[in-house]
């Protein structure tokens, strides 16, 4: 039962923003122009010439192309009614993203990364010029090697799913450096971990086997006994799992795999609860990779390059992609020369920008404060959770089976209230924006809980928000019991009334072509 | 002093029979004097019974009313319960008629709750009837199953049933459907909602089955990667459904919908079979069963399919049995596990633990069967 005494504020008068601002492609004028850029001198000109004659024929435009012409403030004012039409992470609580870690992500590394000796720096730069830049990259790796005992790491993959493909073709490397690539073509994965733990080794050409969880919504070693074999290239497993449950035999699994010659690498997506608390290596993990652009405080996808850090045991490091970025003791290098690396997959040493991130942020917060940061994000989770639990209609799942404490997260489900009113998941995420809550995140497919929806406050957000949050869903469900078509209609608060065009979920127009196509249509 | 419950129980004693030859119910006389011809079996008595163990330790708490015979006082006979026997039920051969009568006898006397050993025929029957004037407990003891009054097996019923004698409950509408069967028969699934009776402690049921979602672009993989595992000169037994029947597109072969096929080398070597000539097919010769769970209720044995008998089972060899599946069918089950409900305990309990199941190409899930 809700015992907290006072009900908390709700946004009853929000309104997002609502410019009824076209496409660019549709406004300026012919001739308009923001920006004039100076003609060459002659001094350049009669050296350089007709630059454009170096672009092959084939590539030229036998037109120019169909580019919007407005002037600066207009281009100004476009931007800035799209940006107040968006319910970013600053401005609208979204904590309901569960499994993305939507911690603070503070201004003052904006301003870091702006710095010209980041900015305005060329990848290609001869070493001696970037030491600043390769130390910083150089110490995130230290900083994670203690945070995860491992004994190397690359910052080079630009995701957490570029992090788990590296792995799996690192372990394919190892194998095949002991002669048994062939024999070694199954990975072992779990349904509730992240899907890329079975996507990138399939990409990899590996076969995926998944667990599906036991009563108690974690998997049980039973399952796994019933697949490792000597065919087992490795595990492959988030721990914990997006439904929050914290897999009491982890460290059984991985000497089980270890046992029949596999390698086990650990999905530490899920990692905020457990920092300082627990270590992949302790654990046995050969490889592990982080999401800085969720643990580490990086902006997620449009508003920073994500990172997904590498680490592995030692003995592993040979097969890391190249360059490693070394240091002698004067002085940092990237090292190319590394016969048996899986090769590259990103263009240069990855993103700079948010590894500078991660690293002020990890130098902020302490080791103490990381551990802090652990604690504070389950305790958030669970106080949540018992506010949650109490809304008519929600459910936690598998809590009559696994009573146990949750840690960072919690995916629950709506099952109850959609059969008592027929309001879905997808109708509580619309409505739930016209209280200026960001919607919340369901679940990966394929859906195991029904009408789910997974919850993960990390430890930015005070309690009061928190009280929001849980507020706003009880009123929801309220709705649902009491008015359903309000719910079901949602939302009526938002930048438009009608979301998408018919159709557009099935087809979607990727192009302002196609679109215009589809319109017609 | 505690409280005396009154239930009703009614068997249909023929249902089930088509089952283990091939027929898709026994709905109708002539298709009943077909099974016995064909020397079905009468199995609803039986899990009657196994239902009925669990009030044993309840005797003195529960006092049933039932038709005579088959119906209903001969197993209530063999397990030592009271009962007081209802007009019904005479003669050699029972009917709808006699359920149905039965039924409303039982609603007329107020009964708490009718207990009965069928199939989806007979719950229509019940429901045409009492709909849900009082609640029902479905023994599952038919050919098909679909509807969610029943019990995931006949121990599992009893329990339930056991449960509320001691405890009450609170109801909750389940649905009851029937597939079209002269409609099945032709091959083609169409079930359809018949109406709603009311249950207790609806989460322990089974659950209706469910239209999966699965794409056919899925089906499509899972047939391919079957028939890549299929090695020569081994007999597979192939299970109903639609997405074993992608596997027999997959190899060319028009086999049956809803009946068991024999397949080998690639070519068909019987349809629609009974569970005899299944037994004469595969024993001695290596062979394998293919089956696909049943959606939304998971069943791999015991619903469907049940010419796939325990026996047939034994004779192939347990590690012989290959499960096939999309994710999009395994995430229909909502974590509830895959289920098996064959007429012989042993063979159940041999078959839970957790088993491979084949949902693509060079994909595999494992996932959790009980019984």
């Amino acid at each position: 039962m809700d015992t907290s005494g006072k009900s908390p504020r709700l946004r009853e008068g929000f309104h997002q923003a609502a410019w009824d601002e076209p496409l660019i492609l549709t406004i300026g004028r012919e001739g308009r122009r923001g920006v004039i850029p100076p003609q060459s001198g002659s001094g350049i000109s009669s050296v350089v010439g007709d630059v454009l004659a170096t672009i092959p024929p084939s590539l030229r435009r036998s037109e120019p192309p169909q580019l919007p012409e407005l002037s600066q403030p207009e281009v100004l004012r476009h931007y800035s009614r799209l940006s107040q039409m968006v319910m970013a992470n600053n401005v609208a609580v979204s904590l309901g993203l569960g499994t993305t870690t939507m911690k603070y992500n503070p201004p003052i590394h904006e301003s870091l990364v702006r710095s010209p000796k980041l900015a305005e720096v060329h990848p290609f730069q001869d070493e001696e010029t970037v030491q600043g830049i390769l130390e910083v990259m150089f110490e995130l790796g230290e900083q994670l090697k203690a945070i995860s005992g491992m004994h190397k790491f690359t910052l080079q993959p630009g995701g957490g799913s570029q992090g788990i493909f590296i792995n799996a073709l690192m372990m394919k490397s190892f194998h095949a450096s002991r002669g048994e690539a062939d024999q070694r073509d199954e990975i072992i994965s779990t349904i509730f971990s992240h899907p890329a733990n079975a996507a990138a080794p399939a990409t990899a050409g590996l076969k995926v086997i998944t667990l599906y969880p036991g009563e108690e919504g974690h998997p049980e070693l039973d399952a796994l006994k019933e697949v490792i074999s000597s065919r087992t290239a490795g595990l492959m497993i988030t721990n914990p799992e997006d439904t929050g449950i914290f897999n009491p035999n982890i460290a059984e699994f991985v000497r089980l795999v270890h046992e029949v010659g596999g390698l086990c690498a650990y999905d530490q997506a899920n990692a905020n609860g457990i920092l300082g608390v627990t270590r992949a290596r302790d654990a046995g993990f050969d490889l592990c990779h982080f999401n800085l652009h969720k643990t580490f405080s990086v902006p997620h996808g449009c508003m920073g390059g994500a990172v997904g850090a590498v680490g592995v045991r030692e003995g592993l490091e040979r097969f890391l992609p190249v360059p490693t970025i070394e240091s002698d003791g004067s002085r940092f290098y990237l090292d190319y020369d590394r016969p048996e690396s899986i090769g590259t997959v990103r263009a240069g040493v990855g993103n700079p920008h948010s590894v500078l991130k991660a690293f002020a942020w990890i130098l902020t917060m302490g080791a103490d404060g990381l551990k802090q940061a652990a604690h504070a994000s389950v305790l958030n989770n669970n106080y949540l959770a018992a506010k949650v639990k109490a809304i008519r209609g929600a459910s936690i799942s598998f809590l009559d089976e696994n009573p146990a404490h949750r840690l960072e997260q919690v995916r629950y489900s709506w099952e109850t209230l959609t059969e008592e009113t027929g309001v879905s998941t997808m109708d509580v995420h619309n409505r739930m924006i016209d209280y200026g809550i960001q919607g919340y995140f369901t679940s990966h497919h394929p859906w195991l809980i029904p009408e789910p929806f997974t919850l993960e406050p990390a430890e930015s957000y005070s309690q009061e928000e928190l009280d929001e949050f849980a507020g706003v869903l009880r009123r929801v469900s309220e709705e649902a019991y009491s008015q359903p078509e309000v719910v079901k209609t949602a939302p009526h608060r938002s930048t438009s009334d009608a979301p998408l065009v018919d159709g557009a979920y099935s087809r979607p127009a990727m192009t302002w072509q196609a679109f215009v196509k589809q319109q017609r249509a | 002093m505690t409280k005396c419950r009154s239930l009703g129980l009614i068997v249909n004693p023929v249902a089930g029979m088509g089952g283990s030859i091939g027929l898709k119910g026994t709905d109708g006389t002539d298709t009943l004097l077909q099974a016995i011809e064909l020397g079905a079996e009468p199995r609803a008595a039986r899990r009657a019974i196994d239902a009925l163990r669990s009030f044993e330790r309840l005797a003195d708490r529960v006092r049933f009313m039932a038709p005579r015979g088959e119906m209903g006082a001969r197993e209530l006979q063999e397990c030592g319960l009271r009962y007081k026997e209802i007009e019904v039920g005479e003669g050699p051969t029972t009917s709808r008629e006699d359920t149905q009568r039965a039924a409303e006898m039982m609603v007329r006397s107020r009964v708490e709750l009718i207990l009965f050993a069928g199939g989806d025929g007979t719950a229509c029957d019940i429901c045409a009837v009492i709909g849900d004037q009082i609640p029902v407990l479905g023994i599952p003891a038919g050919v098909k199953i679909q509807s969610a009054v029943f019990g995931v097996s006949p121990k599992a019923t009893g329990e339930i049933a056991a449960r509320f004698v001691i405890e009450g409950s609170t109801l909750s509408r389940a649905e009851v459907m029937d597939i079209d069967e002269e409609e099945a028969r032709r091959g083609r699934v169409s079930a359809r909602l018949f109406g709603y009776m009311h249950v207790p402690n609806r989460r322990l049921l089974q659950v209706a089955k469910a239209r999966s979602g699965v794409e056919e672009v899925d089906l499509l993989e899972i047939g391919r990667e079957t028939r890549s595992r299929m090695r020569a000169g081994t007999r597979y037994v192939i299970g109903p459904g639609t997405t074993t029947r992608a596997v027999l597109q997959e190899l060319g072969i028009e086999g049956t919908l809803l009946g068991v096929d024999v397949v080998c080398d690639g070519l068909i070597m019987a349809t629609d079979v009974a569970e005899m000539e299944l037994l004469r097919l595969v024993d001695g010769y290596p062979s394998m069963i293919i089956v696909s769970p049943i959606g939304g209720q998971g069943f791999i044995f015991g619903r469907g399919n049940q010419q796939i008998s325990a026996d047939v089972i034994n004779a192939v060899g347990l590690s012989n049995v290959m499960v096939i599946a999309s994710d999009a069918k395994l995430a229909s089950l909502e974590g509830r596990p895959l289920r098996v409900d064959t007429d012989d305990y042993a063979t159940n309990r041999d078959l839970t633990g957790y088993v491979r199941v084949v949902t693509g190409k060079d994909r595999e899930a494992v996932y959790r069967v009980a019984s």
